[in-house]
Formats: C-alpha cells, sequence, structure tokens
C-alpha cells in the first residue's frame, strides 16, 4: 500500500513520450523522434500534458487533470516563444512562475516538477528544427536561463500571496474580534442597563459572604447611598424572625451543596426599620465548576407584608373595641380544643339590659359603653393562654387555658363580674352594667369550637333567666333542653303556616249557679315530633321571637269565631271567651284596631270578650301602655287582671287599671284544697275579695279541683270559678255540651 | 471547506460580564457572540493549511502537522473533497438548481462554491454559513460587494437560526429547489449534538427538487489502519473539536427523506469522475487517501 502523497502515484504516458516514473527530479524522457515532426500547437500541448502529469499530485486545485493541463497550455506557448525570441527576455518566464502560484501550485515541489519538465523537455518539444550544435547549446543556455526566471516569478508570487494571505486572515481575525468585543459591549451594556434598571434588588457577593456590587434597586431598599450595603457581608444580616431553615440553606450554597434557595426574609435597615424581602440566592459557578459567587434577586416585600398584616388585623379584630373578633376567637378556641392533655374554660357573657341603654342614650354612648366594656375585660384575662374577644352586639368572650382550668375559669368569671360591678360613666351618667355568664370547662379534644360556644350561650341564658349578673356552669340536660326549645322556636313560624295550633277551651263557671258563663281559650301545639305542647313550652319562645303577635292574632280570630258559633247555636244569655294577651301584643300598636276588627268580622259583641293580662305586665305600667286597654275596656271589652297576688301588686294602684276583673292565683286557692282551709289563705282570700267588690271588680279563681274547694271560695264571695273541679280544658263542641246541660258539676 | 464548527463545544457558552466590576460567569445570552482566541487553532484555518494557503496561524499549522504524522495524505483528502464539491455543484446546476447554502463553508479559497456555480450559471445565488468568527469575518471580506452572495455567522446546531437569517430570506427562494451543502461539516457533530436531527430540520424547510451534498470523514476507505488514524482524531479532540468517524451507513442516514443520486454514498472520488474518466487517465489513479470517507448527492422528492 502506497502510504505517501509525495510521490506521484502514476506516469503520464504519451504515445510519443516515454513513462514518467518517480518524483520531479526524475523528468521524463520522451521519444525525441517524435516531436520534430509535429506541427508547433499539437507539441505545445504534448509539453503541457507532460507538465501537467508531474505535477499535479502537488497541486491542491479541485480542477480535475485534463482541466489543469489546459492551464498549462498557454504558459507553455509563452515558454516556447520565449525560447525563440530575438532579442531573448528570460523574465518573460517569471509570469509562468507567477501562474503557477495563481493556479495554486503552491506547494515547492510543484516549482521543482516544473523545472524539471522545462529542462529535459521544453528545448525538445518546442525548441527549433535542425539546428548544429553550437546553435543546441544556445537554446540549451536560453532554457536554463528561463528556469532560473521560472524559479523567480514562482517566489516572488508565493511570497507575495502569503503575505497577502497572511495579513488578509489577520485582518479578517481582528475584524472578528472587534465584532465580537462590540456584540460583547453590546451585550454587556444591556446586562448592565437590566443590572441598574431592574426594579427588583440584586446583589452579588463573594463565598465569604462579603458583598461585592449591588444594583441601585437594592440600595434604594436598605435606605440609599446611607444604607450603608457595599462592603458589609452577609452574616451581618441576621433577624430574630429569620426562618429557621434560613442560614442552614446560606450554609450549603456557599459549600456548593446547593444551588440556590428562597426565602422570605427581613433585615434590619441601617436606621433600625425592618425590611421585609423574598430573596432568592443563587449560586454562581466558574467554567470548571467551582462556586465563586452568590447572586440575590431582592424584592420589598415590606409595604405588602404590613398591608397584609393590616388586612389581617382587621379580619380578626372587632373595630370598635380592639378585641379579637369571632373569626380570631374561634382560631384559638380551635387550637385551644386540639391540644390534647390540656383542658380549656370559656366565659361567654351577655350584658344584661345593654339594648335599654342603647335605646335610651343612644348608640354612641352604647358603644363607648362596650369600648369601656372591652377595657375591663382584656384587664381581667392578663393570664398566659387567656384571650378576650367581642363576638359581635354586647357578647364578649373570654377563653383560659392550662390543666386547672376550673379553678382558673371561675376565678375569671368572678373578676369579670367584679370588674363590671363598678359604674360607669358615660356622658355624666353612672351606668351600672351587669351581664350574665355561662361558663363551659372541660377537657380538650372532645367538643367542637362551635359545640362549646352553643352550650355556652345556653348556657349564658340560662344564667339571664335567672336574674342575671351571676354565672352558671354548662351541663348537659340544661343543654338539652335548650337545645330543644331551640329547636321549638325554629320551628314556630313554619307551625302558624302549617296551621299546627289548636285551642282548647275551660269554661268559667258562674259560682251563684254553677252554669257556664264562658270558657278560657287556651292554646296548643300538636307537635309532630313531640305531641301536644302546652302554651308554656311555647309561649315564651314566641315572645322572644315576635311570633307572638301573628299567634295571638291567631288565637284571638279563632276564639271570637268560636264565641259567635256558641252564640249563634246556644241562644239565650251569650258565652263570653276569655283570651290571654302577652306583654308583647300589649305593646302592638295594632292592639286596639286588630281587636276591634276580629271582632267585627265575627260580628261578636265587645262584652262577650274577655282579655286576660298578667299582672306583671302591668307592674308600672304607665299611661301610654294602658291607654289601648282603656280604649277596649270602653269599647265594652272586659279586661281580666290574670294570675293576681303573684307580682307584688300595689294595690292602690287597681284603681288607676281599667280592669274588670280579678283572676286570683291559684296559689291562694291550693290552701283551700284539704278540710279544713288553710286559715291565712282563707283571710287573704277574703281580703281580696272584699277589696275587689269595692272596687266593682268581679273575682275569678283558677284551680278550683275539688267540692270543699268550691264551696269555700262560693262562701268567701268568688263570682266565676275555672278547673278541674268543673271541667278540664276541652274542644269547643265540649262547652256547648256543658252549657246544654246547665252547668250542672262534673267531677274532675 | 471543512467547518469550524465545534470551536465552542460546551452546551452552554459563558462570557464573563467583566464590566460589572468582577468575574462573574453568566449565561451567554444568544445576542452574544462567542469570544475570539486566535491561540486556539481553528479547523477552518487548518484546512485552509492543508490546501496550500497562508490563511492560518503557527498555532493551526501545528496542530494540522501533528495531524498529519498520523495521516500525511490529509490534504489529498481535502483535495478530494473540493473536487467532490466541484461535481457536485456542476450536477446542481446541471439540474437546474442555482441557489446554494453552504453550510460549514470556512475559509474562502479557490474553487468556491459560487465561483463554480458561477462559471455554470451567472444567476447563482450562494450562502455561505459558518459559525467560526475569522472565518466569518474574512468570508465578508471576500465577497464585500457581491451581492449574488451572503455569509451568516450561525451554528448547524440551530438551522432554525439558520433558516431565519435575513441573508438567507434576502437570497434564497425556497418556493424553488435549494442545494443544501454539508461537505466535511456533519463530521464536527456528535451524536449529543443531534446532527440527524439537524440535517432533517434542514430537509423540512427545502422544498421539493432540492439537494442534498454532503460528505463525512470515516475510517472506510483509508490507506491506514485505524489505530493509526485514530491519532489524527486524537489531535482534533485536543483543539477541542472532536471529529466524529462515522460508517457508510451512518452517513447514508443522513440522506432520509431524500432520493441519492447516482452512484449513491461512494468514495469521494467514485461519486460521478467526470474527466477521469478518459481511459488516457487509466495508468494514472487517484491518491490513495481521496478515498477516505464518503460523499452523496441526495434529491428530496
Amino acid at each position: 500500500m502506497r502510504s505517501t502523497a509525495a510521490v506521484p502515484s502514476g506516469t503520464p504516458t504519451p504515445k510519443d513520450a516515454e513513462p514518467v516514473q518517480g518524483g520531479p527530479s526524475r523528468v521524463p524522457h520522451p521519444c525525441p523522434q517524435a516531436a520534430p515532426h509535429s506541427g508547433l500547437d499539437d507539441r505545445i500541448a504534448r509539453f503541457a500534458t507532460i507538465w501537467g502529469r508531474a505535477i499535479f499530485p502537488f497541486t491542491a486545485t479541485s480542477l480535475t487533470r485534463p482541466e489543469f493541463e489546459q492551464h498549462l497550455v498557454p504558459l507553455t506557448r509563452t515558454l516556447a516563444e520565449a525560447l525563440h525570441a530575438r532579442p531573448f527576455d528570460a523574465a518573460v518566464a517569471q509570469q509562468v512562475g507567477a501562474e503557477l502560484v495563481t493556479v495554486h501550485c503552491t506547494d515547492p515541489e510543484a516549482l521543482a516538477g516544473t523545472l524539471g519538465v522545462v529542462e529535459s523537455y521544453l528545448v525538445l518539444y518546442c525548441g527549433p528544427d535542425g539546428v548544429g550544435v553550437e546553435g543546441a547549446e544556445e537554446y540549451r543556455s536560453r532554457c536554463a536561463r528561463l528556469q532560473h526566471q521560472i524559479a523567480a516569478g514562482f517566489a516572488r508570487a508565493l511570497r507575495e500571496r502569503t503575505l497577502r494571505e497572511q495579513e488578509a486572515i489577520a485582518r479578517s481575525a481582528l475584524t472578528a474580534r472587534i465584532d465580537a468585543q462590540q456584540a460583547l459591549h453590546a451585550s454587556e451594556e444591556r446586562f448592565r442597563a437590566v443590572f441598574e434598571g431592574a426594579a427588583i434588588g440584586i446583589g452579588i457577593a463573594d463565598l465569604e459572604g462579603n458583598v461585592l456590587e449591588v444594583n441601585d434597586a437594592l440600595l434604594q431598599m436598605f435606605g440609599g447611598m446611607g444604607g450603608h450595603v457595599r462592603g458589609r457581608n452577609i452574616s451581618e444580616w441576621g433577624h430574630p424572625d429569620d426562618a429557621p431553615q434560613v442560614w442552614r440553606m446560606y450554609g450549603e450554597l456557599v459549600r456548593g451543596e446547593r444551588e440556590s434557595y428562597r426565602v422570605e426574609k427581613p433585615y434590619y435597615r441601617h436606621d433600625g426599620t425592618v425590611l421585609w424581602t423574598n430573596l432568592t440566592v443563587s449560586l454562581l459557578r466558574d467554567t470548571e465548576g467551582r462556586p465563586q459567587y452568590q447572586l440575590a434577586l431582592m424584592e420589598d416585600t415590606t409595604e405588602r407584608r404590613l398591608l397584609n398584616l393590616r388586612l389581617r388585623y382587621e379580619a380578626t379584630h372587632d373595630a370598635l373595641t380592639g378585641l379579637p373578633n369571632r373569626t380570631l376567637f374561634f382560631e384559638r378556641l380551635e387550637k385551644a380544643l386540639s391540644g390534647g392533655g390540656t383542658r380549656f374554660g370559656l366565659c361567654y357573657l351577655d350584658l344584661d339590659g345593654f339594648k335599654a341603654v342603647n335605646d335610651s342614650l343612644g348608640h354612641s354612648a352604647g358603644d363607648r359603653l362596650l369600648v369601656e366594656v372591652a377595657d375591663r375585660l382584656q384587664s381581667c384575662a392578663t393570664g398566659p393562654g387567656e384571650v378576650v374577644a367581642r363576638l359581635g352586639g354586647d357578647e364578649f368572650v373570654a377563653l383560659t387555658t392550662g390543666p386547672d382550668t376550673q379553678e382558673k375559669v371561675t376565678e375569671l368569671a368572678v373578676r369579670i363580674l367584679s370588674a363590671l360591678s363598678a359604674p360607669i360613666r358615660i356622658e355624666g351618667r353612672e351606668l351600672s352594667v351587669r351581664g350574665s355568664i355561662g361558663i363551659v370547662e372541660g377537657p380538650a379534644g372532645e367538643r367542637t369550637p362551635a359545640e362549646v360556644l352553643r352550650s355556652a350561650d345556653i348556657t349564658m341564658y340560662r344564667a339571664k333567666a335567672a336574674g342575671g349578673s351571676r354565672f352558671e356552669f354548662a351541663d348537659a340536660e340544661a343543654d338539652a333542653r335548650a337545645i330543644t326549645r331551640h329547636g321549638l322556636t325554629n320551628a314556630l313560624p313554619a307551625a302558624l303556616e302549617r296551621g299546627e295550633f289548636f285551642i282548647e277551651y275551660q269554661p268559667l263557671v258562674h259560682m251563684h249557679d254553677g252554669t257556664v258563663r264562658g270558657a278560657e281559650a287556651l292554646v296548643r301545639w300538636e307537635h309532630p315530633q313531640y305531641g301536644v305542647l302546652g302554651p308554656d313550652r311555647f309561649i315564651p319562645l314566641a315572645e322572644r321571637t315576635g311570633l307572638i303577635v301573628p299567634l295571638g292574632r291567631w288565637v284571638l280570630e279563632e276564639s271570637v269565631r268560636q264565641a259567635r258559633t256558641w252564640q249563634r247555636e246556644h241562644g239565650g244569655s251569650p258565652l263570653r271567651v276569655n283570651v290571654n294577651l302577652s306583654p308583647t301584643q300589649l305593646h302592638h300598636p295594632g292592639l286596639v284596631a286588630d281587636t276591634v276588627a276580629v271582632l267585627e268580622n265575627a260580628g261578636l259583641a265587645p262584652g262577650a270578650l274577655c282579655l286576660e293580662v298578667t299582672e306583671s305586665a302591668l307592674i308600672g305600667a304607665d299611661d301610654d301602655l294602658l291607654e289601648p286597654l282603656r280604649r277596649l275596656a270602653d269599647l265594652g271589652v272586659d279586661i281580666a287582671l290574670d294570675d293576681f297576688g303573684t307580682g307584688y301588686s300595689n294595690l292602690a294602684n287597681l284603681r288607676r287599671l281599667p280592669v274588670s276583673v280579678l283572676k286570683l292565683d291559684r296559689s291562694f286557692t291550693k290552701g283551700m284544697q284539704q278540710q279544713p282551709a288553710n286559715p291565712v289563705d282563707v283571710k287573704i282570700v277574703e281580703g281580696i275579695v272584699a277589696l275587689a267588690h269595692s272596687l266593682e271588680l268581679a273575682v275569678t279563681v283558677e284551680g278550683v279541683e275539688t267540692g270543699a274547694q268550691a264551696a269555700q271560695l262560693r262562701a268567701l264571695g268568688c263570682d266565676t270559678a275555672q278547673g278541674w273541679y268543673y271541667a278540664r280544658p276541652g274542644a269547643p263542641d265540649r262547652i256547648h255540651a256543658l252549657t246544654l246541660a246547665d252547668a250542672i258539676p262534673t267531677p274532675g | 471547506m471543512i467547518s469550524t464548527f465545534g470551536s465552542d463545544r460546551c452546551p452552554t457558552s459563558r462570557t464573563t460580564a467583566t464590566d460589572y466590576g468582577l468575574e462573574t460567569e453568566m449565561e451567554r445570552p444568544t445576542w452574544a457572540p462567542p469570544g475570539i482566541d486566535i491561540s486556539v487553532p481553528s479547523v477552518s484555518r487548518i484546512y485552509d493549511y492543508y490546501l496550500g494557503g497562508s490563511h492560518n496561524f503557527e498555532v493551526d499549522r501545528q496542530a494540522a502537522r501533528r495531524a498529519m504524522e498520523f495521516m500525511p495524505g490529509l490534504p489529498k483528502i481535502m483535495q478530494a473533497n473540493r473536487a467532490f464539491m466541484r461535481r457536485a455543484v456542476r450536477h446542481a446546476v446541471a439540474q437546474g438548481v442555482t441557489q446554494f447554502l453552504d453550510i460549514g463553508s470556512g475559509i474562502p479559497t479557490f474553487g468556491n462554491v459560487h465561483e463554480v456555480a458561477r462559471a455554470a450559471s451567472p444567476d447563482a445565488r450562494v450562502v455561505y454559513v459558518d459559525h467560526d468568527p475569522v472565518a466569518v469575518a474574512h468570508s465578508r471580506a471576500v465577497l464585500e460587494g457581491d451581492t449574488q452572495t451572503g455569509v451568516v455567522s450561525a451554528d448547524l446546531r440551530k438551522p432554525q437560526d439558520i433558516l431565519t437569517a435575513a441573508e438567507v430570506e434576502r437570497l434564497l427562494d425556497f418556493d424553488r429547489p435549494v442545494a443544501l451543502l454539508l461537505v466535511a461539516v456533519l463530521h464536527f457533530l456528535e451524536d449529543a449534538d443531534d446532527p440527524y436531527g439537524a440535517v432533517a430540520e434542514l430537509r423540512d424547510a427545502l422544498p421539493p427538487g432540492s439537494l442534498l451534498v454532503l460528505t463525512h470523514a470515516s475510517y472506510e476507505g483509508m490507506p491506514l489502519s485505524e489505530e493509526v488514524a485514530s491519532g489524527t482524531v486524537g489531535v482534533y479532540r485536543d483543539i477541542r473539536n472532536p471529529l466524529v468517524m462515522r460508517t457508510r451507513e451512518e452517513v447514508a442516514r443522513f440522506f432520509d427523506g431524500f432520493e441519492l443520486v447516482d452512484p449513491g454514498v461512494v468514495s469521494m472520488p467514485n461519486w460521478q469522475p467526470g474527466g477521469l474518466a478518459d481511459p488516457q487517465d487509466g495508468d494514472m489513479p487517484e491518491d490513495p487517501y481521496a478515498f477516505s470517507g464518503y460523499g452523496g448527492v441526495g434529491r428530496k422528492a
């Protein structure tokens, strides 16, 4: 295998030339006889072929060899003409040398080959025909001089070309470098612009934490030039609120164990204020991958954070008192209840009579009262784990947690009531504030916050119902009752709509002759779940929710219509009907008009209706309250004072009231059930009857259960009676039957 | 014609942002050029040296001489490349294709595509693409004022940069066939650079009737043992321009989506030898080094 290109791999074999063997130093020897006989052009072509074969292996041309040889033909002609020229001018041959360089024969071997071919064949192929030895010498001399000039021309052209190319490539390298520098400069300008103009703070520090470079945005975050950022060390920027992992991640980053981290981090500015940032730190490595710098990108979140804190505060605090609100309290309570093994105690406070303050002194006074109360409550719950909140209106809660909340919560409730006991001075008035507290205490982890609060709420109402200004402890039974009450309250409106109420009538018997004089209408609730419920189970609820007004109107309508029915069916002396009025109805502005309308609609005379009002509802009643009753009385409606004797009556006041009947409370008649009757009770009843009669008031007794009782009361002068001795409450047709029987007393 | 691809082998080039006042390594953005360092050998200047040119510096010549210690016939391989390309360009013009996209064009020297093409068709248009900034600068200097040629600084590994270059859009009409020249350039793309993907992406941009003119280095056909020849491969690796030898089969895969023009993927001198068909020349065969590697021309259907 041939392993080098330095040796020509083939030899030209012109028919008239000997094969060329070996390198350029061994030039071919064409057959001398052949050349002279050919025409000059033909001989020039043959010379070019020999020449081409000799030097083609040393060219870098992309031409094919025949193409390449075509380039040599004019050069051969130049040499042939120079050989014969008179005068002889060897310098012409320099062009030939130069032309070789032009056709990329720059390898020195190409020159050697050329000179060898010229030496051997130029005179032979292109020399004169038939010259003598002397002439031959002349041509050999000319040929040698032409070779010298070819070599000179080649060398000069190659030198010039080399210099030209060297200069060209150097200039190109320079141009490329300048272009690159300009592009790099432009690119760095852009980077610089990004760095300087970025809204985000950018800082670069070495791995020891020395701050090397910061941009303007970062400088501004730290308070401008006075912020003393440059030249500081990152380790100086610790802050108590740093997240625990911050410095661990920092250490990992500078050791090259972490590429980046992102945290929320506070900094102290030089002036002591705090800068909050979203910080991203990245590790910059060199080309070999070794950690080199750390790059920090910082976003100032101080304002956003403050805003968030403020929004959070506003969302979790009561605007009036500044106390935590329901939301925050629920969170705290939830936390307290989720902790295992600890206990909690909760005081649920509702001010007694706060509505009266609001109504009489106005809301701004009410607000000031609440603020003062909040301040006092706050001072009561200063222990660890204690918190006070305002749930809304005049409802506050105080929470205590810990292992011994049984004692602590009682102490807390005592402190609260005591704190409230001192009068509060508002607008020159001394207001005494009272409150009712419901306490729930127990182990954490058993109940939800909502359950605890509901229990506390229920218990608070119990405290309030027990007279207020006190605290009560929650108990399951009371809660259950309250929960039932709650359910009934919610069911009331629908019950009225669905007609679940009905009325029973209890006869009122004339004591002198035993005739049925009328009946008291008693409302019942046919509850789908609990069965028939008496008025004591739901009237207070209806009172509280205001449903008493429509319910009371319905009872009135039903009763009046019933009375009218009796009247039509019974004929003779009309049966009266007694209907109870609740305190709320008493205050209702439509009372007189509604009553009149009901009577007119039914066609019942006012005298057939008796409205019963409890004595307690009229205690301290002023003229405004009594006015509607007076008007009704003027119309002929009887007004009975119910439950008389239970409410510290001001007997002298009786004169002012537009009542015509006193209904003696059953507690007075109880003492007469046995024989002999309680003499004190007898004296009292006797006195009341005398008093009533002196005021021209009729007396009705309730709860008559025995014949002896009835006889005794009749003897004492009571006018009308009611009770199981005569009849239990019942359906309206039973009254009709009783009347027909003309009031023969029936055993209860 | 060996391109300078590979003078910047790092997948993500980095530059030094010195005017930040410190030596910060930053990811080099696409608009920033690679640095110019003529103390590093350039394959395009080495190629020029093989072809007898003087567009080179001592570092280039040292590398070239070292490579030639293992493979003395390197210049003959380059010459065969040039000759193959010349015949292929003429073939293209003969087929009516007068637009040329020469990727990896290197330092302009004699027998450039535009010279060969224009000799055959005066209105031929040529865009030269290289990523060696010196080669690009030199090409621009040489071709200054020639409105039918353009020079683009771009990388074969990012074909979209080439296809969307302003000079390409100005000079080449992709509604008419284009001859894509990838002469002695693909062997500077390692498999990780996805050379097949790059060729496919370029192919997809070419209209039907377009040609792919391709040569590639290979151990096959070389008058040397692979052991000896690998010394040259080592030299290129040392100058951080690894030379990837591929088999004939692997080279033929670049023509996926093309119909091979006769005689297919062959040693370069055997591709439509033309003038050497002269029976006179039977006794003077090509230099054996010329048969190293493969060349071929494909036509997109």
